[in-house]
């Protein structure tokens, strides 16, 4: 109650508050709402992650896999040889969509996606695992910008809904009650002030009426 | 926004990442925690790259960098499993995410 005290009991004052009360009241509907909203959005994405993750996970396992049998069939040197000069170059477009008011990225890329230009070595000193594997590669890249996509959103989403779930928590908790104390605080105080004007007023009248007629209870 | 960035860059061990060099991305192989970190920081940094794809070996390495990314919308920084089974690293993010919106990590089993 600390803060009812410094408040001037005026019935201006008590407009003010009843008015910003209104709005508060306002914004915590529309900040749950949004909340709520944010929420179905975020499991949406949680969700899709999980599932893009365990096909990266798969698919990398199997390039890896094979990669590392074609490493070992060629020996590290070719190898690397092999694939130093790539034939194509990936250049990211990033566009920023709105979700729920939140930018989030989706990222395009501009390649020539031609799979004899995914190999940029001449087959003769290279082995059939090597081509699998960046074959493998090629597709699982696809889902792994996916999954660049939606884990940024869902990082995103999560910082959104952690803000959002404060000025809920703040607006419901604390701003709201204590306008509500401020506003009892004053219609008490102004309701005294009313009571004890009645008061002397009924005293005065006592007086006056004493003076004049020297009236007697 | 400023700077665009177009780049993706992929950084773990040499076997892990050279086919990604195949496809047209640039590549950073490094052995170890602090050639990691050098790397990444430089990465991030310049402002090219939207993506950073990072092998689960590295990460342990990383996680304080990769956690001041987290809420930048430019630049993604996404696990990937490097040599071996995948050990789970990489849904670290996801955990985290479900933990700071909900408040607990109700994922778990």
């Amino acid at each position: 109650m600390a803060r009812a005290t410094t408040i001037n009991p005026t019935r201006m004052e008590l407009t003010r508050i009843k008015g910003r009360l209104h709005t508060a009241r306002r914004g915590h509907k529309l900040l749950k709402d949004k909340r709520d909203e944010l929420m179905r959005q975020f499991w949406d994405i949680v969700f899709q992650n999980r599932e893009l993750r365990a096909r990266v996970e798969a698919g990398l396992l199997g390039a890896n896999h094979a990669m590392s049998v074609a490493s070992a069939m060629m020996g590290p040197r070719l190898f690397e040889q092999a694939l130093l000069y790539p034939q194509q170059q990936i250049k990211l477009h990033v566009r920023f969509e709105s979700l729920v008011g939140i930018s989030v990225p989706r990222y395009d890329t501009k390649t020539r996606h031609s799979r004899s230009a995914t190999f940029p070595y001449s087959f003769a000193q290279t082995n059939g695992e090597l081509d699998t594997a960046l074959g493998v590669l090629a597709d699982v890249f696809q889902d792994m910008l996916r999954l660049a996509e939606v884990e940024k959103t869902m990082q995103l989403l999560a910082e959104e809904i952690e803000k959002t779930r404060r000025r809920v928590n703040a607006l419901e908790h604390v701003m709201i009650p204590e306008m509500q104390r401020n506003i009892k605080y004053i219609t008490m105080k102004l309701e005294e002030n009313d009571r004890s004007t009645k008061i002397r007023l009924m005293k005065v009248k006592d007086m006056v009426l004493k003076q004049a007629h020297d009236f007697k209870e | 926004m400023a700077k665009v960035h177009t780049k993706v860059g992929v950084i773990g061990e040499r076997a892990c990442v050279m086919g990604f060099a195949a496809l047209g991305l640039s590549v950073y192989p490094v052995e170890e925690g602090q050639e990691a970190l050098e790397t990444f920081r430089r990465l991030a940094r310049c402002d090219q790259y939207a993506i950073i794809f990072i092998t689960e070996a590295l990460v342990g390495s990383l996680a304080a960098e990769i956690a001041k990314y987290k809420d930048k919308a430019d630049t993604a920084i996404i696990v990937i499993p490097g040599r071996g089974e995948p050990q789970g690293l990489g849904l670290n993010a996801l955990k985290q995410a479900v933990e700071r919106a909900v408040g607990i990590d109700i994922l778990a089993q």
